[in-house]
């Protein structure tokens, strides 16, 4: 930290209303709407399944490859789940919809966290502090994951049923804005909400956040980070589970494959928000929702590689993310 | 004196130049030691795979950093010869100008990633190659008009190549001189070619910077060498070998697709084969090429005769299922990482040297 007023860095704040109000000119605006909806929607899932990867990766230096592993599990617990739960799920009330939902959401986040526990045990825990170990071993890790899956829930893709009450959509302001992804939208706002009480209000959260600034300071005062790092990795990999839940809904279709495709939009994400920051995370993950959505519409052919051109501009911008965590 | 023209880098171990030697004689009379269609294609595949991997260590081992757009040079290397042949233009010039311009596109491209990613931190670099591997992925299947899409091109070569031709009316030592066996040799002396020049690279000053860099990124800062403009050299070189590589898989295959040479399988295999037989040893990944090739081969079966034994057990069948053979090459491989991170070749050299 340098002198009592460093200067408070509004540029990266910026860019988010910036994107949104240049799309606006393009489009009539009930479009807009639905698009600006849709964006933040898949941002918000988005959010979910990175924000873990970025914590683990800022407290302890890991970048686990194997991250989509757990967003893949997470989507085929929701199949099991909804699959069980299908007279709740069909049934003519919202609420008792919303119940299967999150019973889906809550089993989910408890096998991947649970298997992200034995995961950390087994694989991450040798190899800490090197790094080209980790990418090794992790993207090990995620091809044994995910034959495993196939191997419980076969190759073919497998369909979701989405509860009654989340399939259809509202009119507002001129514009179609589908319930679920409202639903998607609410429930990431509240995990945002949830985090950032954590990490700020909390004993916890202090120590995680003193952690992701300087690891060895933390240890020297007598803490032991480890046993931090390991519940920092749970909740990630419960996190991952949840928007696998939640992506897969989304898709309605589930495939072996669905992890490693959000792999890459979350490697994205975190790179552009700055690795081992969740407000960063937050702030791109729907920077790249809302993109992907208004480049898909004007131009699908450019949506391909629209994210990385994201992704290449913000580096050329600031090569270490839009919100830098402090250390190094 | 014997070893001068390696630049003195011995296997380091009598055991290791032993294996190495029997590879070189196998792959060098392979034809005529094994002959047959299928056999001879696994010997290609094993000096192709020699190349691809040994590119690959290049990066991984020798200078410390993980990519995975290692198959999209490859895959580059093959649309660079495959894309000229299936529209008509069959010949000589045609091979050379797909292959050379396929490697130079690599180069380009792995330069542009290296200036963008290893300015920041080396970790971003795996993550962008990822990122950018999986949209050449999506190009390559999406851009119908010129790679074919999904079922990929299907071309025929130059006369001399193609299985048809004839070089001798009668066979030596019972085999055939045709095409086949033409464009194995081709392969073969490219092959051995690239793999000898990259072993002059690796040992040459700028090679020793490379492997300065990996130990110890800061000093050599320090000592004045930029580590960026190192990396980024030591990236291109690496892909463009990678797609030379790739153009001998196109005229072994008279086919490319996106299956062929871009799967993330293979990606896979290449990092199994070096970390089997040694990073940064160049020599180690030569042998864990064979190793695998020849796995390859073999593994298929020998799962299905599994899954049958296991007949009706619950669960033990979708486990041994010939399809699943992946799930066995990822828990070699954290096996490997765990116990012998040096790999054959490097174990080897540890051990002589104690």
């Amino acid at each position: 930290m340098t002198g009592a007023k460093a200067r408070p860095d509004w540029a990266p704040y910026l860019v988010l209303p910036v994107v949104a109000v240049l799309a606006l000119p393009a489009m009539a605006f009930p479009t807009w709407l639905t698009l600006t909806v849709a964006g933040a929607a898949m941002g918000m899932m988005l959010f979910l399944m990175a924000s873990g990867l970025t914590l683990i990766f800022g407290l302890m230096d890991v970048l686990n490859f194997a991250h989509g592993a757990f967003i893949t599990l997470g989507a085929y617990v929701a199949v099991s789940v909804l699959g069980r739960l299908a007279g709740l799920g069909a049934a003519d009330s919202v609420m008792l919809n919303l119940i299967a939902l999150a019973a889906a959401v809550l089993v989910a986040a408890c096998v991947s966290g649970a298997v992200g526990w034995a995961f950390e045990r087994v694989i991450i825990r040798r190899v800490y502090g090197s790094h080209l170990q980790q990418i090794l071993i992790t993207v090990g890790g995620l091809i044994v994951a995910q034959q495993l899956v196939i191997v419980l829930w076969g190759p073919q893709p497998l369909q979701i049923p989405k509860p009654a009450a989340l399939r259809g959509s509202f009119i507002a302001g001129g514009a179609a804005i589908e319930a679920y992804r409202m639903v998607a939208v609410a429930l990431g706002l509240l995990i945002f909400l949830a985090m950032h009480l954590v990490l700020n209000r909390t004993r916890i959260g202090l120590l995680v956040r003193a952690g992701v600034e300087n690891r060895e300071m933390v240890e020297a005062l007598g803490y032991r980070i480890r046993r931090l790092f390991v519940g920092v990795f749970v909740a990630g990999t419960a996190l991952a589970g949840i928007g696998g839940v939640m992506w897969g809904v989304y898709q309605e279709i589930v495939t072996p494959a669905i992890g490693d495709e959000m792999t890459i939009l979350i490697f994205i994400v975190i790179i552009i928000g700055g690795l081992g920051s969740v407000t960063g995370c937050f702030a791109s993950a729907i920077l790249v929702g809302l993109t992907a959505n208004y480049v898909g519409y004007l131009s699908p052919k450019l949506a391909l590689g629209c994210n990385i051109a994201l992704m290449v501009a913000v580096l050329l911008w600031r090569p270490r993310g839009l919100f830098p965590v402090a250390k190094q | 004196m014997r070893w001068r023209i390696v630049s003195g880098d011995r296997p380091g171990h009598p055991v290791a130049t032993a294996l190495l030697l029997v590879l070189l004689v196998a792959l060098a009379f392979a034809p005529f030691l094994f002959p047959g269609t299928r056999s001879v294609a696994a010997a290609a595949r094993i000096c192709i795979f020699i190349v691809l991997a040994a590119s690959y260590d290049i990066l991984l081992g020798y200078t410390g950093i993980v990519s995975f757009a290692h198959t999209m040079f490859f895959a580059i290397g093959a649309y660079g010869v495959a894309i000229p042949l299936a529209n008509g233009w069959i010949g000589w010039d045609a091979v050379l100008a797909g292959g050379l311009g396929g490697a130079a596109l690599a180069a380009g491209i792995a330069a542009a990633i290296g200036l963008l990613s290893l300015r920041v931190r080396k970790i971003f670099f795996s993550m962008i190659t990822l990122a950018v591997a999986s949209l050449a992925q999506l190009l390559a299947t999406q851009w119908r008009d010129i790679t074919g899409g999904e079922d990929g091109l299907t071309f025929s070569l130059p006369r001399i190549l193609s299985p048809a031709f004839r070089l001798l009316s009668d066979p030596v030592l019972g085999v055939r001189i045709d095409g086949r066996l033409i464009t194995y040799y081709l392969i073969f002396a490219v092959s051995l070619a690239l793999f000898w020049l990259m072993l002059r690279i690796v040992n040459s000053p700028f090679g020793r910077v490379l492997q300065a860099i990996r130990e110890n990124e800061f000093r050599a800062e320090a000592l004045g060498y930029r580590t960026i403009v190192y990396r980024t050299l030591a990236s291109a070189l690496s892909a463009g070998m990678a797609a030379i590589a790739g153009a001998l898989m196109a005229l072994l295959l008279r086919y490319n697709g996106p299956e062929a040479t871009m799967s993330f399988a293979i990606m896979v295999d290449v990092l199994l084969m070096v970390v089997i037989g040694g990073m940064g040893t160049l020599y180690g990944p030569a042998l864990g090429a064979a190793v695998i090739v020849l796995a390859q081969y073999y593994l298929q079966p020998g799962l299905q005769a599994l899954s049958d034994a296991a007949g009706a057990l619950p669960l033990l069948p979708a486990l041994f299922h010939p399809d699943r053979w992946l799930l066995w090459l990822g828990v070699l491989f954290i096996l490997i990482v765990y116990f012998l991170p040096a790999g054959i070749v490097g174990s080897l050299r540890r051990r002589s040297r104690a």
